[in-house]
């Protein structure tokens, strides 16, 4: 496993912001999968540190709270980049190329998929349906959707966000 | 407890069962055999494998056995074609990424998988999945993890999680990648695994084993500048027979002993013995602390499994815990001073090796504080089933070996001693002494039965010279914490407390003999192997541990007393806290 580059240590600000949404849902039943979206929310991933101390504030064993981690794909281990790149690999994004697509942002990036960019700027993840089927292939960028792409959009639609004022 | 009987007809038998039972239950009781993997009775029942489906009338599609409810009319099928067809290629598809390595695997010929592809009658594989190979987790002392054997029945990780309530072990990723495993991937060394090998007794295969240390005890007996000596726990000679095809519960002693013999050991001594001397040392600190308002309760320190929970899990009860060391490491103490100086050998020659029903013991004996004399107080802890790996190995024909006895000086114990091996043992030979030290006079009837059987939790109030002292026995870790929590939140209070840390207590550790699935749901192993333990007792001429000759002679001639100053030096340790997950840096 590579090195935590992310900083999460529980003495920075959002560890009391940590604290407090663990202490929001200390009572309640299947709290874990709330602390946990909120969790990322705050932090961009979910690193050790992070879910040691929701471990111990729910009183849930970190084995299984790993074993949850890396069950739902919504989860990360790994920190996200500025701009979270999903490419639909689902039925028909599939059988319309997207593996071709997926290739392409891997070479102009540079980066493998649960990877991040460097700079930060860029992660690279794939995901099942994202329900736009009638635009396969379809990539997400944050929330917004780019459909029936061919691989040689890819560079303009990459510059775009790298001229984005920060 | 009258429960409602309903009809039922499986395979055209018809019955008569208790309603809210599952197939599997009325299959077994209608003695129809339906293949399980996953299905282990009242630990892992989750009806994932898919090996045990049958037909239900009146259902779509085939159901786990193991997991379904009978009702009243049901017609069940467990031999049709279709139920045939969906286990074999169940079992093929697990076996098509399986590490089919049988020929060197240490479960070879007590597999479950192994067994199963031969009452399936599986031949050549039909599909030859992708394989995915994984690194080995063979850093602790304890336990080997070996992903690349592992079926995912999950067996291992309901032990861990709803017996002992540790859950290090869990099931990670998904789909193709799933993989059970400590939290990120971690070693089983570097989590807060008590290493108490319970998942090793429940895993179908191969992929959970102990730390193979048995070469170092070849190597040993090989080199003649060594005196080579072995002890053995009393949980090991009710249990050894197992591995040789003896039913359950039968007492090997003497072949055992014979064949430690036949290995070369220069001495084979009994556990037993410094059994008896805990008891004297854990006896007088009890009454210590009771009449000095020491730390109380007291509790147990036997069973290293327990002392490292204590360490990770309830820091907070370390001074509760008995300054005793547990029974082998005094004795190797004991060895490498009284003995050594008797025989007239350097301690630094004294090569000890312990064998015992435990993998906790394995670490235990590499903790730096275990080593009296400036030697580790036992040089290598080996398991029942390693031992049993070694008089195979040795070609020794185990079930035909003369009468042998174990060796003085300290061979001699008493009845305390031998039901250390039984949850409620420790309490139980403790009160036998406690009782009479305190009380004055012999006591009248030394079986002391409410501390003995299977129950989690056991509560004992017994009059002791004046005092009413307060029992509790505790075996299984989730029991232990259950029972540390009430203590904590003042619900209950006690003066002596035993705590084990496998369900059953030594007869059922985790280095003991496996008994597969469709052996221990139906029988209680615990039980079966203490009923050899209390009749070993009996058998006995003495049977408490203050009347042992050999204990009494150890303190005329060595130690004083119980608690003097030498024997703190020897006999007795120290714990503390350990941090549950670690930082390490692993780039």
């Amino acid at each position: 496993m590579s090195a935590c580059k992310c900083n999460a240590h529980l003495d920075d600000p959002r560890a009391e912001k940590l604290r407090q949404i663990i202490t929001k849902y200390r009572n309640t039943n299947g709290a874990l999968i709330p602390v946990l979206h909120e969790a990322q929310e705050l932090y961009g991933h979910l690193p050790i540190e992070v879910q040691k101390a929701i471990s111990e504030g729910l009183n849930v064993p970190l084995a299984e709270i790993y074993g949850v981690v890396t069950f739902y794909t919504q989860f990360s281990l790994m920190p996200k980049g500025k701009f979270k790149i999903q490419v639909c690999m689902g039925t028909a994004c599939y059988v319309k190329g997207a593996n071709s697509i997926l290739d392409k942002l891997k070479e102009k990036l540079g980066v493998d998929i649960g990877d991040c960019t460097e700079d930060g700027l860029f992660s690279l993840d794939v995901c099942r349906c994202i329900g736009a089927c009638g635009l396969a292939p379809v990539i997400m960028i944050n929330d917004e959707v780019y459909g029936t792409l061919t691989a040689d959009q890819i560079e303009g639609i990459i510059r775009k966000y790298q001229e984005r004022p920060v | 407890m009258d429960r409602e009987m309903i009809n039922i007809t499986i395979d055209t038998r018809k019955i008569e069962v208790p309603k809210g039972i599952t197939v599997l239950e009325a299959a077994k009781i209608a003695n129809i055999a339906i293949p399980t993997l996953c299905f282990l009775k009242d630990i892992n029942e989750i009806g994932a494998c898919r090996m045990c489906v049958v037909e239900i009338e009146g259902f779509r599609g085939l159901q786990a056995a193991c997991v379904f409810p009978v009702s009243d009319g049901m017609v069940i099928w467990t031999q049709t074609p279709a139920v045939r067809e969906s286990r074999k290629v169940t079992l093929e598809l697990i076996l098509s990424n399986h590490d089919r390595k049988c020929l060197s695997c240490v479960r070879s010929r007590n597999c479950e998988l192994q067994r199963l592809a031969e009452e399936l009658n599986i031949g050549d594989l039909r599909f030859d999945g992708e394989t995915y190979r994984l690194p080995l987790d063979n850093f602790s002392p304890s336990i080997v993890r070996d992903p690349n054997k592992c079926v995912l029945c999950r067996r291992c990780v309901s032990m861990c999680k709803n017996v002992q309530g540790t859950a290090v072990l869990d099931t990670n990723e998904r789909g193709f990648k799933t993989i059970v495993s400590p939290a990120f991937h971690k070693s089983l060394n570097e989590v807060p695994c008590t290493m108490c090998g319970q998942c090793i007794t429940v895993c179908p295969v191969g992929a959970l084993r102990e730390k193979d240390d048995t070469d170092k005890v070849w190597e040993a007996l090989a080199n003649k500048e060594l005196h080579v000596v072995v002890q053995t726990a009393p949980a090991v000679r009710v249990a050894l027979g197992e591995e040789f095809g003896m039913p359950i519960g039968s007492r090997v002693t003497s072949n055992m002993v014979a064949s430690l013999r036949r290995l070369g050991f220069r001495k084979v001594f009994d556990t037993d013995t410094a059994a008896d001397l805990t008891i004297m040392e854990e006896v007088t600190e009890l009454v210590h602390r009771i009449k000095e308002g020491g730390k109380l309760p007291l509790i147990t320190s036997c069973s290293p499994g327990w002392i490292k929970y204590c360490e990770h899990y309830y820091p907070e009860f370390l001074e509760n815990l008995s300054t005793c060391k547990s029974p082998h490491e005094m004795f190797g103490a004991l060895l490498k001073s009284y003995y050594a100086a008797k025989m007239n050998v350097d301690p630094a020659k004294v090569f000890v090796v312990s064998i015992m029903p435990c993998t906790a013991k394995k670490f235990e004996a590499k903790r730096t504080e275990l080593a009296a004399t400036g030697y580790p107080d036992v040089d290598v802890v080996l398991t029942t089933r390693e031992l049993a790996r070694m008089i195979r190995e040795a070609a020794i024909n185990f079930n035909e070996l003369p009468e042998r006895h174990f060796d003085d000086p300290m061979g001699e114990a008493s009845g305390a001693g031998v039901i250390f091996g039984a949850t409620g043992g420790v309490m139980e030979a403790a009160l036998r002494t406690a009782a009479e030290i305190l009380g004055g006079k012999p006591l009248e009837n030394i079986e002391f039965h409410q501390v003995r059987g299977v129950e989690g939790i056991k509560e004992a109030e017994i009059e002791v010279g004046g005092l009413k002292l307060k029992a509790a026995v505790a075996h299984g870790l989730k029991n232990a914490g259950q029972l540390l929590e009430k203590i904590k939140n003042g619900e209950a209070e006690y003066h002596f407390i035993e705590i084990m840390a496998c369900p059953g207590g030594c007869v059922n550790g985790g280095g003991q003999p496996i008994q597969p699935s469709y052996v221990r749901s139906w029988l209680d192993l615990r039980a079966e192997r203490a009923k050899a333990i209390y009749e070993e007792d009996r058998d006995l001429p003495i049977r408490k541990s203050h009347e042992n000759p050999r204990v009494k002679m150890l303190y005329d001639e060595f130690f004083g007393e119980p608690g003097s100053h030498k024997a703190h030096e020897l006999l007795h340790t120290h714990y503390a806290p350990r941090e549950n997950y670690p930082e390490t840096d692993k780039n």
